[in-house]
């Protein structure tokens, strides 16, 4: 069965210092926020220290908050240790002034592509990626598009009548 | 369907126009050429399969290859990014050919109203067939060739050099 | 000038150690070759410019993209029950387990427990779409190979698993099965008795099938060796499911973070030894017969009693209470209107689909409609890996490599 990392928590807040911003728990699974440029530095701690061994990573993705002023855009990662059974989420804000943080490819190669996902959604630049361009995206759409402020629907579009679409 | 033509027959011969004979030949052996992007094109793989089998349509080979196939089957959402090679593969393929959209995907951008996805085909290529559905169910697919069937059975012997058809496809930016 | 014969003859007098062919292709003339968006080798849209050495691929660069119909976006503007249709979508080969994985993060998002009849009924739909999965996988793998037979065989025992999904749901792929807190309908003897029928029927037929393929020495020659991937590579690259089962780590969701009751039953896992495809293809195979005992044990065992959570504030209420009932017509205005209070917070929940950890990770802010809502799809992390797996291996190899993957174009654009 799963456990939560709720005991580890001391052990990191040990390990990382004045880097981790805040830990909580979050329905089944710790969260961890985490200064935005010692983000790497804490994933390296929490993959090789042999107690907490997170070697796996589940899932990387981005947030947009366009209410938190000056810590609008978020990256937020999944770990899992195998062995103990224990997840783990790590969050990092920064300003969608300067989206820049370093990458983690170089601590796991499956975040390659989660990666330039993030940057085809939300524009944030990944310093050290070997090869940063849009993935699932044209390379030519011109917007981040999974920003708040942009629109789901295509805005060229000349033949969709307001009227019947209740607009 | 099994029936031949209209023609005087006599011992030995049958003499009828060119334009029945090849409409017949071409309507019952309609290549298709499975252009399966998403969940229609696993309806598809049904109808290619034993239960619905599309082969006794005429449509044995399903050939992937543009250059042999007579019907362009799009079965799945286009995105933006997948339009022009829709269109090159259009392109390659020889006259005398027919497409059908399959799903409301393709037909019209299905459930899917938003910036990355082209809202039908029929923005870039000239379409014989929509098959709504989401997905079709594989008898709905059949009904969609053997409507095609209809199409080319009825043709006329040289549509594919009338003005009607040259205006139809420079509409869409074939010259 | 030498012609080609004569330096190798050369070569070959001259240093024993010296593998004549290598020293010739040292000028790298590599010729690039598209196995572009559509070709029969890719099922789905997906596309690799491999450079080659004659037969040989030295390198592969995949494009993906070509069906991203932007779900992620599109879920932020529909409300909770609005998103099944959507997640149905994502692998369409076994639609119903995104559905239940989707309707398992609201319901952990919402703290509702479901009773024991819904985990049972839940397994045993989701086993069913694994096996369609797992169906569809191993049979175009024969295709590949160049046997059609198996792919007709078993295509017919898909139509019996639509059959019964058509029972329970009313569609054949995209089910869009069941609701948050349960089901919307109790199973209807005519799907139990076609499930009866499919236990009795199928492994007749499945075994027929692991008879054509897998002791067959022409098969089992293309395929040993295709596209191999170690153990500690596949962990990196982040894959799960029957791909990283075939590499030989034994990492199963249903097993370590059990949900749905899956803890009650015994199942087992298997695992292989070198990553590669026939590996990879015997997985699949026994993972059909653990399946099929699941929904064995799960169908004897299927306990009575509702078919849906008592939660009124987000299961719709039955149509003759919301049109006599003035309580019912009040619950089904907020929900269906969204007036109904959803916590805030977030959430990650993995199912194990069909090609591994599917996961939602779920972020609501208390409104009707999700705040962000991120799928972890198993297609588009374990498909980077794939300019590594056919490094140096032949074209028909790869394209071997490529139809065990088993990737799935909804998926791994999504």
């Amino acid at each position: 069965m799963t456990q939560t990392a709720t005991e580890l928590v001391p052990h990191i807040q040990s390990l990382l210092g004045n880097d981790l911003l805040d830990a909580y728990l979050s329905y089944d699974m710790t969260t961890l926020v985490v200064k935005s440029n010692a983000v790497i530095n804490a994933l390296k701690t929490l993959k090789e220290d042999e107690k907490l061994d997170f070697h796996f990573m589940t899932d990387l993705c981005g947030v947009h908050y366009p209410t938190n002023k000056g810590l609008e855009l978020g990256v937020v990662y999944h770990l899992h240790n195998f062995k103990t059974n224990i997840r783990i989420r790590i969050e990092t804000f920064f300003s969608e002034l300067d989206p820049r943080l370093e990458t983690a490819t170089t601590l796991w190669p499956a975040a390659n592509w989660m990666e330039r996902e993030t940057y085809d959604f939300y524009g944030i630049i990944f310093e050290g990626h070997p090869d940063l361009r849009r993935i699932l995206n044209m390379d030519d759409l011109g917007m981040f598009p999974m920003l708040k402020y942009n629109p789901l629907e295509d805005q060229t579009r000349t033949d969709k009548n307001d009227k019947m679409f209740g607009r | 369907m099994g029936q031949a033509p209209e023609g005087i027959q006599g011992s030995g011969f049958f003499a009828t126009s060119f334009e029945k004979v090849i409409a017949l030949a071409r309507s019952n052996s309609l290549w298709p050429l499975p252009f399966a992007t998403s969940c229609c094109g696993i309806e598809f793989m049904a109808t290619m399969a034993s239960t619905y089998d599309i082969a006794r349509f005429g449509s044995e080979r399903p050939s992937f290859s543009p250059r042999q196939a007579d019907m362009l089957m799009v079965m799945g959402t286009i995105a933006k990014k997948m339009a022009p090679v829709v269109r090159q593969v259009y392109e390659q393929m020889a006259e005398p050919k027919w497409v059908m959209a399959v799903g409301a995907c393709a037909s019209s951008g299905g459930i899917f109203d938003t910036y990355s996805v082209l809202q039908g085909i029929d923005k870039i290529v000239p379409v014989d067939v929509y098959v709504p559905g989401c997905p079709p169910r594989p008898e709905q697919i059949i009904d969609g060739l053997m409507r095609v069937q209809h199409l080319a059975k009825n043709e006329p012997l040289k549509y594919r050099d009338s003005d009607e058809y040259k205006k139809l496809l420079s509409g869409y930016g074939f010259d | 000038m030498a012609t080609p014969m004569e330096e190798i003859i050369e070569i070959t007098n001259s240093d024993k150690n010296v593998n004549p062919l290598e020293q010739l292709h040292k000028e790298e003339d590599h010729y690039t070759l598209n196995l572009g968006p559509t070709h029969p080798a890719t099922h789905g849209v997906f596309q690799n410019i491999l450079q080659m050495d004659g037969e040989r691929i030295m390198s592969a660069e995949p494009t993906i993209g070509y069906i991203h119909r932007a779900f992620e976006k599109i879920a932020e503007y529909r409300p909770y029950y609005q998103i099944t249709p959507l997640t149905d979508r994502l692998n369409y080969c076994s639609s119903p387990i995104n559905n239940m994985g989707w309707h398992m993060t609201v319901e952990k998002l919402l703290g509702i427990q479901t009773p024991k009849r819904v985990d049972y009924l839940r397994i045993i739909l989701m086993e069913l779409s694994r096996i369609s999965d797992h169906l569809i996988c191993s049979s175009v793998i024969g295709v590949d190979t160049g046997a059609y037979s198996g792919f007709l065989y078993v295509f017919q025992e898909r139509e019996h698993i639509y059959d019964i999904f058509e029972e329970i749901s009313g569609a054949r792929l995209t089910t869009n099965m069941g609701r948050i807190g349960g089901f919307e309908r109790d199973i209807t003897p005519r799907a139990i008795q076609k499930l009866k029928e499919f236990l009795v029927r199928f492994p007749k037929t499945w075994k027929e099938f692991e008879g054509l393929f897998q002791r067959n020495r022409i098969f089992m020659d293309r395929t040993i060796g295709a596209g191999p991937i170690s153990a500690e590579r596949a962990l990196a690259y982040g894959f799960t499911g029957p791909n990283l089962r075939a590499a030989g780590v034994d990492y199963d969701v249903r097993v370590m973070t059990p949900y749905s009751s899956y803890n009650d039953f015994e199942f087992e896992i298997p695992i292989g030894n070198n990553g590669d495809t026939y590996d990879r293809f015997l997985v699949r195979n026994a993972e059909v017969w653990e399946s099929l005992k699941l929904i064995q044990d799960a169908f004897d065992n299927l306990p009575e009693g509702p078919y849906h959570a008592d939660v009124p504030d987000f299961y719709l209420p039955p149509k003759e209470d919301v049109y006599n009932n003035m309580e019912a017509l009040i619950y089904h205005f907020k929900i269906v209107m969204g007036e109904t209070e959803i916590p805030k917070g977030e959430v990650y929940h993995a199912v194990e689909g069909g090609n591994g950890e599917l996961g939602f990770y779920l972020v609501s802010d208390g409104g009707r409609t999700p705040f962000r809502l991120h799928f972890r799809r198993p297609c588009f992390i374990y498909y980077q890996a794939y300019p590594e797996m056919t490094k140096g291996s032949l074209l028909s190899d790869a394209v071997l490599t490529l139809s065990s993957l088993n990737v799935i174009a909804g998926e791994l654009d999504a």
